[in-house]
């Protein structure tokens, strides 16, 4: 069709048209479930099979065998429930805040070249969040004498993700009405009071999504606890995972699998905890 | 037309400082760091790990050595991998993708909307490492999952991680990372005033139609920012080194790979953070074609 | 000024992680129950609490590592050059090169002190192990032990393809090795019944396990005896065309499976299942991965498996005139020259290198060790393999460059696997990368 229908369409089109448009909504909705879900199908079933295999087939029986194993190891297990935590939530409370107050000022105060500042940082950040960045990091850790420490890493990780939560927080600054903000100026109360009591509660939900973003990246980091830590007491899951491997550095399935899913769960429940808290979503969407 | 600001310039310098603390230790100083070693013949075991010299722009050439510019393993190759890798995974992939679910779950609500979704947004959080083990299954040759699937069908069922790597990390970063595109266009699309949209339907317009001309045209400066985000990521994604380890044979070899190999297998600081700097300036590059992109388009609109 | 607090807080810092007087710590590649299991189990069982009761107010600490070798090494590196690590560290042999010339690392006898140059162990010690971890005429740890590379056969695959009492089968030319991989290639087609690493996938385990094997038996190895790298020759020409003859024109091995991440693994994988018959790998192939209970176990291993020695090209064409080739590494610990307790980081690395713990560890893993007054268990793989090859052994060049020709050594045989390359461009290359690495007048092209 190249041209536009002047002419509005009838009753049994619109009919037609509808169920069309269930069908195609049903249709590609089971497309995307399927492409999104699929690759993640072997990883639900085999922690609960006894054999090591990458097939897709259903345990025969199923078994919390691998589960078991998987908490004897002590190491393992304190790096989940313990370390990982530590250094996530630490990172994700540092970096949300400091992002918030400093998207703040660049939305609210007359900062000249706040885009071009932004966007600069994101690019720095992602040339010296790679492995290049990992010596003078760790020779300045070593010289604040903050080595084999979970604030070391906390530190390092918010540095390194601070321009993108701060790229994302400043449109959903950008986003909400200045209006509430101004009348309480004029009323007289203070900068800080005003971001506190006024512009703090809307952004909250801003706040979560780049706060679970920031857990995410953490949860997930390998380098950088691997080139800070060394006491195995402190070490995080996302080492940890690889006492599963063998010593020609291929995982043992069926624990790797088992350990896998332990790993997932947090970030998984923390992502459905705030969207249903709070919706996770984008506000009116970044633009520059 | 500019507001009076709410925030004075030294109020807004005070909040901005604990955010500038971080950023100036660890990434202005790393990045200068990096800066000053790409210029010298740095490594952390070896002679050059005591006393470095300085080698002007050797590491530099050497990257653009035309006689192996495009041998398997060299930085011209990587780049040409990277290109497709960024082109099909994070422009064409992730993108359009992004935007079709965004479109397709527009102003619908309900169960369906919400699980996929859910789904995509999993893909995108998960662990690097669970990600890629769960990938290695999913292509394994014999029983994964998806040749199981494409057995099924009676179509061809390849050892993918072999014979079609490059096509299974872009799938797979496609995968990983549509989540952010789609979340960003949803909102996007959330902010277009629904009027536009009725008066569209009242006159009939088809769905390519108001897409082509009144939403895309409406989220313009929401692309541009997607494509500059998701470029910048996937150029440096590291995720793909988990699933191929580069190979085989340096055919999944993307530049952040090039860089770790050159950066730590030897421990040649020097050579490695030359990459970095080359990298940044052609992600620098990206940006400002985007933006300049962004800017024509407004100024003819 | 800020010198002075730099080095204030590096002091703090290794405070902090050495700490107090009487503390020592061991760290290498090794986890309970996973990695080096068996070498873990001896410290944390026999070694720290003997060591502890014999010196009281000790207290000996295992500090388990997890990661790879490289992930190791790159921890050291930057560890040593802070002045951090632990006091006992685990090193590849080839690795001590490139940290003493970085100097991370100082001698045994000026760490530990003058008991290190009096200790009775050294007079057990041959000197060729004893050098696994020196560098230009010191020491700088002692060696667990060493190893030996060798053809591994499945005889009961070799039987089925038709090949006559494979237990008494011992090729003394390349052209045999083929013949015998083409008769198992006939009986199944779709088998590799070769497996000879390359590529870059399987690092060090490509250079000593695949392109020494065959180099050394065109009578050539990496340097002449000037100590000059040898860029271009006919042995390596040789080498590469024996490559391109089993992956690319015969396919006699899987040239895939030498390109990719886990090829190793893989062609573990196929010897267990029968579709690869020999095998060419380091004795601690029948040590670990093949052994009961292991990944790779091989069922009815002791009947079915066995091992041959590798030929030469030709009989006599090997290194020194020989008829057989292999050679040997080996991992070991060294002393951390940041160390407190120097003499008592000594005192526990003599402890784990003595006798008495030697015959200890002999019961948790049995191998060849280092001294020569412990006996191997009984082991008849391992007796047999030290008495038919110690005296073809060799070993790689102690310089710090090696690692990166090493590489560059891999790479070759991958461009020729993978078809990307014939035999003498991909040599050309290498001649260039080594070229660049040494400098010229440290090479010599025997071509020319």
């Amino acid at each position: 069709m190249t041209r536009a229908t002047r002419t509005p369409p009838s009753q049994a089109q619109r009919a037609a048209r509808f169920v069309l448009g269930r069908i195609t909504f049903y249709v590609g909705s089971s497309l995307f479930a399927a492409f999104f879900v699929l690759p993640l199908l072997w990883l639900t079933v085999a922690p609960f099979s006894t054999l090591a295999n990458l097939d897709l087939r259903l345990p025969d029986p199923w078994s919390l065998q691998n589960f078991e194993r998987v908490f004897e190891n002590g190491f393992a297990i304190r790096a989940l429930v313990q370390n990982s935590m530590i250094q996530g939530f630490g990172a994700m409370l540092l970096v949300t805040l400091t992002a918030t107050l400093a998207a703040y000022a660049l939305s609210r105060a007359n900062i000249p070249g706040t885009t071009a500042i932004t966007y600069g940082l994101v690019l720095f950040s992602s040339v010296v969040t790679g492995t290049a960045a990992m010596v003078p990091i760790f020779l300045m850790i070593v010289q604040l004498g903050l080595i084999d420490t979970h604030l070391g890493v906390i530190l390092v990780f918010t540095g390194g993700l601070l321009p993108a939560a701060v790229f994302i927080m400043r449109d959903f600054v950008d986003s909400i009405p200045r209006s509430y903000e101004e009348s309480a100026m004029v009323a007289g109360a203070s900068s800080w009071r005003v971001f506190r009591d006024i512009a703090l509660p809307i952004v909250r939900p801003g706040m979560m999504v780049v706060g679970v973003w920031a857990f995410v990246q953490v949860w997930g980091g390998f380098l950088i606890p691997f080139i800070l830590l060394r006491d195995a007491d402190k070490m995080p899951a996302s080492v940890a995972i690889y006492s599963f491997y063998t010593e020609a550095g291929t995982p043992l399935i069926t624990l790797t699998a088992a350990y896998s899913l332990l790993y997932t769960l947090p970030v998984l429940l923390l992502y459905l905890f705030v969207n249903w808290r709070y919706g996770f979503r984008f506000f009116g969407g970044i633009k520059s | 037309m500019q507001r009076r600001p709410i925030l004075s310039l030294p109020t807004g310098a005070l909040f901005m400082l604990p955010a500038g603390i971080f950023i100036v230790a660890f990434i202005l100083l790393p990045f200068f760091w990096i800066a000053a070693v790409s210029f010298t013949n740095r490594t952390l075991t070896g002679r050059t790990a005591v006393n470095p010299e300085f080698v002007g722009l050797d590491n530099y050439l050497r990257l653009f050595d035309a006689s192996r510019f495009l041998n398997s393993g060299e930085f011209g190759a990587s780049l040409l991998i990277t290109g497709q890798f960024v082109f099909f995974s994070a422009i064409i992939g992730q993108a359009f993708l992004g935007l079709a679910l965004a479109w397709f779950f527009f102003n619908r609500k309900g169960w369906i909307q919400n699980t996929v979704t859910t789904i995509a947004i999993i893909a995108w959080i998960m662990p690097d490492v669970v990600v890629a083990f769960a990938w290695f299954a999913f292509l394994n040759g014999d029983g994964g999952t998806l040749n199981q699937i494409l057995g099924f069908f009676g179509l061809p069922t390849p050892d993918w991680l072999l014979d079609l790597p490059l096509v299974s990390v872009i799938i797979f970063n496609i995968w990983r990372g549509t989540a952010f595109s789609m979340l960003l266009f949803s909102s996007a699309l959330g902010a277009i005033p629904p009027s536009y949209l009725e008066t569209a339907n009242v006159v009939g317009a088809s769905t390519w139609q108001r897409l082509r001309d009144i939403i895309l045209p409406m989220i313009r400066s929401h692309i541009v920012t997607a494509l500059i985000l998701i470029t910048l990521w996937t150029f440096n994604t590291f995720t793909p080194f988990l699933l191929t380890g580069g190979g085989p044979s340096y055919q999944t070899e993307v530049v952040s790979i090039y860089t770790y190999r050159t950066a730590f297998q030897f421990f040649r600081f020097g050579s490695g953070a030359a990459v970095g700097m080359v990298m940044m300036i052609i992600n620098l590059g990206f940006a400002l074609v985007y933006l300049s992109l962004l800017r024509t388009q407004r100024r003819s609109a | 000024m800020l010198r002075t607090i730099r080095t204030l807080l590096v002091t703090l810092v290794l405070a902090a992680t050495i700490a107090h007087a009487q503390n020592l710590s061991i760290t290498f590649r090794g986890v309970a129950g996973g990695v080096n299991a068996q070498l873990v189990e001896w410290i944390t069982s026999y070694v720290i609490p003997t060591f502890e009761a014999n010196n009281p107010g000790v207290n000996v600490e295992l500090i388990e590592f997890g990661g790879s070798d490289e992930q190791l090494k790159q921890q050291y590196a930057l560890d040593l050059a802070v002045g951090g690590g632990a006091d006992i560290m685990g090193f590849d042999g080839f690795w001590i090169p490139e940290f003493v010339e970085g100097g991370l690392l100082q001698p045994l006898n000026v760490v530990g002190g003058p008991s290190v140059d009096a200790w009775e162990g050294w007079s057990q010690i041959p000197d060729g192990l004893e050098s696994l971890m020196a560098f230009g005429g010191e020491r700088y740890g002692i060696a667990n032990g060493t190893d030996f590379r060798m053809i591994h056969l499945r005889y009961d695959v070799m039987e089925e393809a038709g090949i006559e009492n494979p237990e008494a089968w011992q090729p003394t030319s390349w052209e045999e090795v083929l013949d015998a991989a083409r008769i198992l290639k006939q009986a199944n087609p779709n088998s590799y019944p070769l497996q000879i690493n390359a590529g870059t996938s399987m690092g060090e385990a490509t250079t000593m396990q695949g392109y020494y094997m065959l180099l050394l038996g065109t009578g050539h190895f990496l340097l002449d005896e000037d100590g000059k790298w040898i860029v271009r020759s006919q042995g390596i020409l040789d080498a590469l065309d024996l490559y391109e003859t089993i992956y690319v024109e015969e396919e006699l091995g899987d040239p895939r499976i030498q390109l990719v991440q886990d090829g190793r693994n893989r062609s573990f994988a196929n010897f267990r299942d029968g579709a690869t018959a020999m095998l060419v790998e380091g004795d601690w192939f029948y040590r670990g991965p093949t052994s009961p209970g292991q990944e790779f176990e091989v069922a009815n291993r002791d009947e079915v498996m066995g091992w041959t020695k590798m030929p030469a090209q030709a009989p006599g064409a090997g290194l020194r005139g020989q008829d057989f080739v292999t050679i040997s590494g080996g991992t070991g610990f060294a002393l951390n020259p940041n160390s407190d307790n120097g003499e008592l980081a000594w005192e526990l690395l003599a402890f784990m290198n003595s006798k008495e713990a030697l015959d200890e560890a002999q019961k948790t893993q049995p191998r060849i060790r280092i001294r020569d007054d412990v006996p191997v268990p009984d082991a008849p793989f391992l007796t047999n393999t030290a008495a038919a090859l110690g005296q073809y052994t060799t070993a790689r060049p102690n310089q710090s460059v090696y690692a990166q020709v090493s590489y560059e050594a891999q790479l070759m045989t991958e461009r020729v696997v993978s078809g990307e390359m014939t035999p003498e461009q991909a040599m050309n290359e290498y001649a260039q990368a080594v070229i660049e690495l040494v400098g010229e007048e440290n090479t010599v092209d025997l071509l020319n």
